[in-house]
């Protein structure tokens, strides 16, 4: 069995946990060109690499980030969204 | 073929043709190099030959032809798509593929089955009257039955799935197909390099060239080769090789599993889809049952298989099948899916001179590949997509046209 660990309540079952894609910066939608508009709606990093994503466990109700590599399905670590500093 | 076969046993000459010539160093140019020596890749290669008289062309593959998601799949062909778009593209591949036998002198073993979309729920019964109308209006054999039509057809099936989803009814597709996938790319391959193709397994490209926004030539593990036109037909990988060109694209890569029983006698005919089970099963021509499931729920550049896979697949087929209980899973595999957000494929043109992407293939690419190798050797040979493929294109997503095709996808994903 596939483990992760929730920030909140620790190493956890995968299978307790739904994953919410790459966490991406949204531009400015006032002032970006529609072009950059449409490449943040639809377009994806999609090549393998060391990646920020969204988790989140759902007994809890939880939302964090995990740094993952998605060639080798490492996680190198996990915190909520804002306290990176203090991972 | 006996006579031929004896005097095979009685000779000490290697005696069997050779499919393809052993291509080892690649010239220094072509007119066109395909990267990827998937079904799709070769058989693009085949259509530039044999349609448009493109034969100075190279297919650079980086492992062994077919070994890619083409020898992956659990070959399903159909068109009971949703979109008028899609319905008419997979209709013209089932038609590519009825003759494919003769027209590449191969067995494909391609076998009619019927095809039933098991629906457990109203709003899964109104998709299936949708789709039902969209195959009729443009000519295709689907229409709803009843599950005593199911029974009929598959009286080994537990309609109530054992008490957990009980079947009120199906989208029957007549035209559903299982052929035998390598032979797929095989054939291809025989035929495009009897017509002059060059086919370079073992060959890795590792970047390309572009130059004033125009692809100049490839680099790979073989040295340069210069081009002016690349077509990338690599699946899973396609998000690599878009990188090395800077063209952005929604592809995302979930690893997409499936696995065979210990063969059996004859009992499945046809082929049999339920998308809130998330399963699919079809009866190989060797007996074993093919079956697969859902897409893995997260991003991994990998084909590695899982024990979560099989669990929960059997646990779904014994609710179909009780009776299977005792019989063993023999082997079980994965392959990487490059998949799009509106479950239709990319293909055509780009931002980039001379670089051509068939892509976006993930769960359901092999019924396509005579269609998609075919236009898509019209696109490079033209320079131009045909309209068959035009709500398939890279910019559709820029123009917020996207094209729906997730209703018809095999299972709930
Ligand atoms: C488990 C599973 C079940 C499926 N079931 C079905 C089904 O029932 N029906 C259906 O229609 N579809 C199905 N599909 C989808 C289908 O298999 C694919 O969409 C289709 O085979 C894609 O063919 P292709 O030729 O584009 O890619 P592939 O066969 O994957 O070929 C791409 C090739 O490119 C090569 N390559 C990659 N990078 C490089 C490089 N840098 N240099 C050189 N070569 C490179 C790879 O080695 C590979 O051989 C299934 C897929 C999977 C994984």
């Amino acid at each position: 069995m596939k483990l992760l660990q929730c920030p909140v309540n620790g190493i956890r079952p995968v299978s307790e946990f739904t994953y919410g894609g790459e966490y991406r910066e949204m531009p400015d939608a006032d002032t970006c060109s529609d072009k950059e508009w449409a490449t943040y709606v639809h377009h994806r990093h999609g090549a393998p690499g060391l990646k920020k994503e969204w988790w989140y466990h759902g007994p809890s109700g939880t939302w964090f980030i995990a740094e993952r590599n998605t060639l080798t399905d490492k996680v190198s670590r996990t915190y909520l969204y804002g306290q990176e500093n203090k991972a | 073929m006996p006579l031929r076969l004896l005097k095979y046993a009685l000779s000490r000459e290697h005696p069997a043709p050779r499919f393809f010539r052993d291509c080892t160093e690649p010239k220094k140019t072509y007119d066109a190099v395909i990267i990827g020596g998937g079904g799709h890749g070769l058989a693009a290669a085949y259509y530039l030959a044999k349609d448009h008289g493109i034969t100075n062309v190279a297919v650079l593959e980086k492992g062994y032809i077919g070994g890619g998601n083409t020898g992956r799949n659990t070959t399903i062909v159909r068109s009971n798509y949703l979109t008028p778009e899609g319905v008419n593209f997979y209709n013209a591949s089932v038609k590519l593929f009825e003759d494919l036998s003769e027209e590449l002198d191969i067995n494909l073993f391609y076998s009619n089955r019927g095809h039933f979309t098991l629906a457990h729920t109203d709003s899964a019964m109104r998709t299936m009257r949708w789709r039902a109308e969209v195959n009729k209006h443009v000519g295709v054999e689907s229409y709803v039955v009843g599950p005593d039509e199911i029974s009929k057809a598959c009286p080994q099936l537990d309609i109530s799935c054992s008490g957990q989803a009980p079947i009120l009814g199906a989208l029957y597709h007549a035209p559903g197909s299982v052929a035998r996938h390598d032979a797929v790319a095989w054939g291809y391959a025989k035929e495009a390099d009897r017509m002059g193709v060059e086919i370079f397994q073992s060959t890795e490209v590792t970047g390309i060239d572009v130059k004033s926004g125009k692809v100049v030539g490839v680099q790979t593990s073989k040295g340069y080769i210069s081009t002016n036109r690349v077509l990338s037909a690599v699946a899973g990988f396609t998000p690599r090789i878009c990188e090395m060109v800077d063209v952005e694209t929604p592809i995302v890569i979930h690893p997409l599993q499936a696995c065979v029983t210990e063969p059996m006698k004859p009992w499945l005919d046809t082929i049999l889809v339920s998308g809130s089970l998330h399963v699919y099963v079809s009866q190989s021509s060797r007996g074993e049952l093919v079956m697969g499931s859902s897409l893995d729920p997260y991003e991994i550049h990998s084909t590695r298989s899982s024990l979560d896979f099989v669990e929960g697949l059997t646990s779904h087929i014994t609710d179909m099948f009780p009776f299977l209980g005792n019989v063993k899973v023999v082997r079980q595999w994965a392959g990487m899916a490059d998949l799009t957000p509106d479950f239709a494929p990319i293909m055509g043109k780009t931002e980039v001179e001379g670089f051509y992407i068939d892509a976006g293939w993930g769960t359901w690419g092999f019924k396509a590949t005579p269609i998609s190798g075919k236009t898509m050797a019209e696109t490079i040979a033209r320079d131009m997509a045909p309209d068959m493929i035009r709500s398939f294109r890279l910019s559709r997503f820029e123009d917020y046209e996207l094209t729906g095709e997730k209703g018809a996808a095999s299972v709930g994903h």
